[in-house]
């Protein structure tokens, strides 16, 4: 999976960009017309290439069609009737060629009637400009700085999203290692030789760096088979337009700042997780046993999950300093506020700290739980059993 | 240097309200087999769980050559566990490392001994083979290795023999007595009692958490002899004195307990008088029929 990770990621973006390339191939269309007003105007392009014939051959290139080098024949006839545009052509005409010579008649046509009723195309063209709201972000000494949201919300969502894919995925490794080192009874034989919390650490560790190496790779590989495509296939010139574009909103966030969050939200939401996984592993015997366990864990993840997108719309809201300082969904829904700007520095203290706190208790009790559950064989344990064995003495 | 390798002193365990072991004591006597006998659920587990540190006693002590037992005499002990196992994805000889790494040894020093041991057990063709291409016994025997591999001057050994046949059960009694003789003290827990008479010098036996009988073999079952013999005559013999009881009869195959105040010298005498005797033998209880009968408490 570390190597077939990216590349599979990598597909998703290339394969559907390379055949629609792959399909491109300019087209021969032979257009005939009494006059020419039409056939002047048809720009060739990559997707076809235009030629006149005289209407006397007409005839005769219906009859061969199949074995002339055209695609296909556009016949313009004089009346101002609906099917005033015809096209034939040997098989179906592909979608994109008739809508590129479907768009150029239309816009011939548009031009001739605007010249007809005596409307400047120009003052027409200024009519439909986009308009685009600039936003400007007043700090306390008077300073302004350029904002973006859409940059903004981009950022909360990948960082936030990134958090939870993580815990999600090494989280249940974490509990899936500990059901093999039960399941293959080597569990004793290695407490034999080391503490259950180091064992239990070592897991939770080892996963972890497992994990970033993945990740690591998975974000470079990725990237680079997408880009390597890019400059191979496709024309990059509007590619570093947009590059520039988002580094310059990226310059107006505090990067570093959110880039350290990302690592402590990473890391203390992996650990707080990972722990409560790594007890779940202990308690039961087979993977199948673990759902009623795993059920209340996966619930505060998913639901941080949901809250992304009302927190985006009202990132400073009640509900997004709650469960921005509640531990189990904090990791997800800070990464999320953050890039806003909005969240006051007593709020990050008071939720690096009650993570902190959260995660040292759950890899404790986790802990306590862990030891007794991997020397229990064959038993299906409840959570009554499982709040009783905390309080076992080792 | 003190005569036990490890004493075990009114060790304590509860789980809850319930005593997994109730004030035992334990002597490891130096360079011997112990055996650890009991029924299932009697406490042997976590007896040997509490000597390897697994988990800790509610109460007494446990002292190692004489000192209380740390974490420094993890690499001094040998845990061959009931419930074992080797990760099963991991090739043998990288796996076999890794444990014997973990019990301090460095890398170089458990190369060249899992290669000392694995042709002794003729399984230095498996170092590349993963556990699960192996069978049962298989991989049984590379559990073996890696028990004994950091030469502890304690192996415990849980159920060794389950699992193997009867070739290779031979061979790791085999290895296991040759161990003994140079110098290793192991405590060998199991429901065989053949085995336990055939490989142990003494032995405990504890049931519900308590020690029954504790001592050497040979008294223990001195201690159960009943003045029963099983005699053969050259002729059928019907009755004897009172002194006498014949508590089984096949043709002129007896087996007679002699009453107290009376001895095997008047018995003979009295059978001489009626026939000759072709043979006189004493029956003594096998370990089978005194766990048997300690355990259900006639």
């Amino acid at each position: 999976m570390t190597i077939l990770g990216p590349i599979l990621m990598a597909a998703l973006f290339i394969v559907p960009t390379y055949l629609s390339i792959q399909g491109l191939e300019t087209q021969q269309i032979v257009v005939s017309e009494k006059g020419n007003f039409f056939s002047e105007k048809l720009e060739d392009n990559e997707l076809v290439q235009f030629s006149k014939i005289p209407e006397m051959e007409i005839e005769r290139l219906k009859k061969n069609f199949g074995s002339s080098p055209y695609y296909a024949l556009l016949i313009i006839s004089d009346s101002n009737s609906q099917n005033r545009f015809t096209i034939y052509s040997a098989q179906h005409i592909s979608l994109s060629v008739k809508n590129n010579i479907e768009s150029q008649i239309s816009k011939i046509n548009e031009r001739k009637k605007l010249e007809e009723a005596d409307i400047d195309i120009e003052i027409l063209n200024s009519l439909f400009s986009e308009i685009e709201i600039m936003s400007v972000i007043i700090d306390e000494q008077g300073d302004e700085s350029k904002g973006s949201s859409e940059m903004n919300s981009a950022i909360g969502f990948i960082t936030a999203f990134l958090i939870y894919l993580f815990i999600f995925m090494y989280g249940s490794m974490v509990m899936r290692g500990v059901i093999e080192e039960k399941t293959s009874r080597i569990v004793e034989v290695i407490i034999s030789s080391v503490r259950p919390f180091q064992l239990m650490m070592g897991k939770i560790v080892g996963v972890a760096l497992v994990g970033l190496t993945q990740f690591v790779l998975w974000i470079l590989l990725t990237y680079s088979i997408a880009s390597l495509f890019e400059v191979v296939f496709m024309n990059s010139n509007n590619q570093s337009e947009i590059i520039t574009g988002i580094l310059s909103s990226v310059g107006q966030i505090n990067l570093s700042s959110i880039v350290i969050s990302f690592l402590f939200y990473f890391i203390g939401g992996y650990l707080l997780y990972s722990s409560l996984f790594a007890a779940i592993g202990s308690a039961v015997d087979t993977e199948s046993d673990t759902q009623q366990f795993v059920l209340p864990i996966t619930i505060p993840l998913i639901l941080s999950l949901v809250m992304i997108e009302p927190i985006m719309n009202n990132p400073d809201g009640t509900l997004a300093i709650w469960l921005s300082i509640i531990p189990f969904s904090s990791p997800i829904i800070m990464m999320v506020r953050l890039p806003f700007g909005g969240v006051e520095n007593w709020e990050i203290i008071i939720s690096a700290t009650v993570l902190i706190c959260t995660f040292l208790s759950t890899t404790y009790i986790a802990s306590k739980i862990y030891r007794v559950g991997i020397l229990m064989y064959g038993k299906k344990s409840s959570f009554k059993e499982l709040i009783k064995w905390i309080s076992y003495k080792d | 240097m003190e005569n036990h390798i490890l004493k075990a002193n009114k060790i304590v365990k509860q789980y809850g309200d319930y005593f997994a072991l109730n004030n035992v004591d334990l002597s490891i006597p130096r360079g011997s087999v112990f055996g650890l006998l009991g029924p299932n659920g009697a406490g042997k587990t976590t007896l040997m769980r509490i000597i390897n540190q697994i988990i800790a006693a509610d109460s007494g002590e446990v002292l190692f050559n004489g000192s209380p037992l740390n974490r420094k005499h993890i690499s001094q002990i040998g845990y061959l566990p009931e419930e074992r196992g080797l990760y099963k994805k991991m090739k043998v000889g990288e796996q076999s490392l890794y444990l014997a790494q973990l019990k301090g040894m460095n890398r170089f020093e458990a190369t060249n001994k899992l290669k000392y041991w694995f042709e002794k057990l003729e399984i230095q063709s498996w170092w590349n083979k993963r556990i699960e291409e192996l069978s049962k016994g298989m991989a049984q025997k590379v559990q073996f290795a890696v028990t004994v591999i950091h030469n502890p001057d304690l192996l415990i050994f849980d159920e060794p023999f389950s699992g193997f046949d009867p070739v290779n059960t031979a061979l790791i009694r085999n290895e296991i007595l040759k161990l003994r003789k140079q110098g290793t003290s192991i405590i060998f827990s199991t429901h065989r009692m053949e085995s336990v008479e055939e490989i142990c010098d003494e032995i405990s036996l504890i049931n519900n958490g308590e020690t029954l009988l504790q001592g050497e073999i040979i008294n223990i079952k001195n201690n159960f002899r009943n003045n029963i013999f099983s005699i053969e005559m050259k002729t059928e013999i019907d009755n004897l004195s009172e002194k006498f009881t014949i508590l089984n009869k096949k043709e002129n195959i007896l087996e007679i307990k002699i009453q107290e105040g009376s001895n095997s010298k008047e018995l003979i005498n009295e059978l001489l008088q009626k026939s000759d005797i072709i043979s006189f033998n004493e029956k003594i209880p096998s370990m089978e029929d005194i766990f048997i009968k300690t355990v259900s408490g006639e």
